[in-house]
């Protein structure tokens, strides 16, 4: 593959990349004091995007398809299960981790 | 305090550790089987993009020769979701000074999740903690993505072990819906990105979703208020 389009391609990336991160900093960071509904919204997305990401995380599992996506409902719910009865964040990663490696392994 | 900071980072980021270290390999070793670039690429490419699902997308970019501009509306399309990172963070980072074009440019899922989510403890100042989360988070990457294209495949089956990020967000949640008495956003973030996933499918939900879930967020503080200058 030729360099210059490889390195090209990279810089084009990168560089939309960091505009999709810099933007929102560009446009409501430059005044003063940052516009009512920024300040609202920007106190309520971070609970809609942890919402958001989780769905995002299943996106291509196949719901209709063996295995119906069970390794990862299972395995979700025992994270938030075991996570609402302990509250160590580490602990339940753990665990809901490797019982997802042991589904998708050894189970299904 | 310095030292602490970084303890409570690093005890903070240990989930996001073993996802990209995980995740940044798979993507070095793809790296080399569709266009068998090596581990200098692998660096560059984890060093300046720094996205995990955009880099993936690189990679299938880079192997079918596409266009510079095909290339552009692949990746916004991908990390368009980083739009809405930068909203809540707009007044936190105000003041981080120098550091702060790197804090922005290294805003991950993952590292936007920690920072929003997580109150650093007393004593630890919350920029130099958002900044020693998101340096840490790239250092894992860059590990990652290295040693994958170094190694070519994984010694041991770790399949599976990509999942240790959605239990990181599943345990956010849990979190952050057991401490706040308004589930409101909570239930349209997950509401809205399923209704669009199902509608336009994997690859192009997110936008969708995100202008969803800021109208909807918008429209319930409206009526929000309206029922409070009704009493």
């Amino acid at each position: 593959m030729e360099i210059k389009y490889v390195l090209l391609t990279i810089l084009v990336a990168a560089l939309v990349t960091a505009a999709t991160r810099f933007l929102p900093f560009l446009i409501f960071g430059s005044g003063k004091k940052t516009p009512d509904i920024i300040v609202y919204l920007g106190k309520v997305l971070p609970f809609a995007i942890i919402g958001m990401l989780v769905v995002y995380c299943m996106k291509d599992v196949k719901f209709l398809q063996y295995p119906y996506g069970l390794p990862e409902l299972i395995s979700c719910v025992a994270v938030a299960l075991l996570h609402i009865w302990k509250r160590n964040s580490l602990l339940s990663i753990g665990v809901g981790t490797v019982l997802y490696m042991l589904l998708v392994q050894l189970v299904f | 305090m310095k030292k602490s900071a970084l303890k409570v980072a690093f005890r903070d980021t240990l989930p996001v550790l073993a996802g990209y270290l995980f995740l940044g390999s798979g993507f070095g070793i793809l790296l080399r089987q569709q266009t068998a670039m090596g581990a200098g690429w692998a660096f560059l490419m984890s060093l300046c993009v720094f996205a995990g699902s955009g880099q993936y997308l690189l990679v299938s970019l880079l192997a079918s020769k596409a266009s510079l501009i095909g290339t552009a509306i692949a990746t916004l399309l991908v990390n368009a979701r980083h739009l809405f990172y930068g909203i809540s963070l707009v007044d936190t980072y105000k003041g981080a000074g120098k550091k702060k074009p790197y804090m922005i440019f290294g805003l991950t899922d993952e590292t936007y999740s920690l920072v929003t989510q997580n109150e650093p403890p007393e004593g630890v100042s919350r920029l130099q903690y958002c900044f020693l989360v998101t340096l840490l988070d790239q250092i894992y990457w860059i590990i990652g993505c290295v040693l994958g294209n170094l190694a070519g495949r994984l010694p041991i089956d770790f399949t599976g072990v990509e999942f240790v990020l959605t239990a990181l967000f599943v345990t956010m949640f849990v979190d952050q819906w057991i401490a706040n008495k308004n589930h409101r956003p909570a239930i349209i973030g997950i509401g809205c990105t399923t209704v669009c996933l199902l509608i336009f499918g994997s690859e192009l939900f997110l936008i969708p979703s995100m202008v969803l879930i800021a109208g909807l967020l918008i429209l319930s503080r409206k009526t929000g208020r309206r029922v409070k200058d009704g009493d």
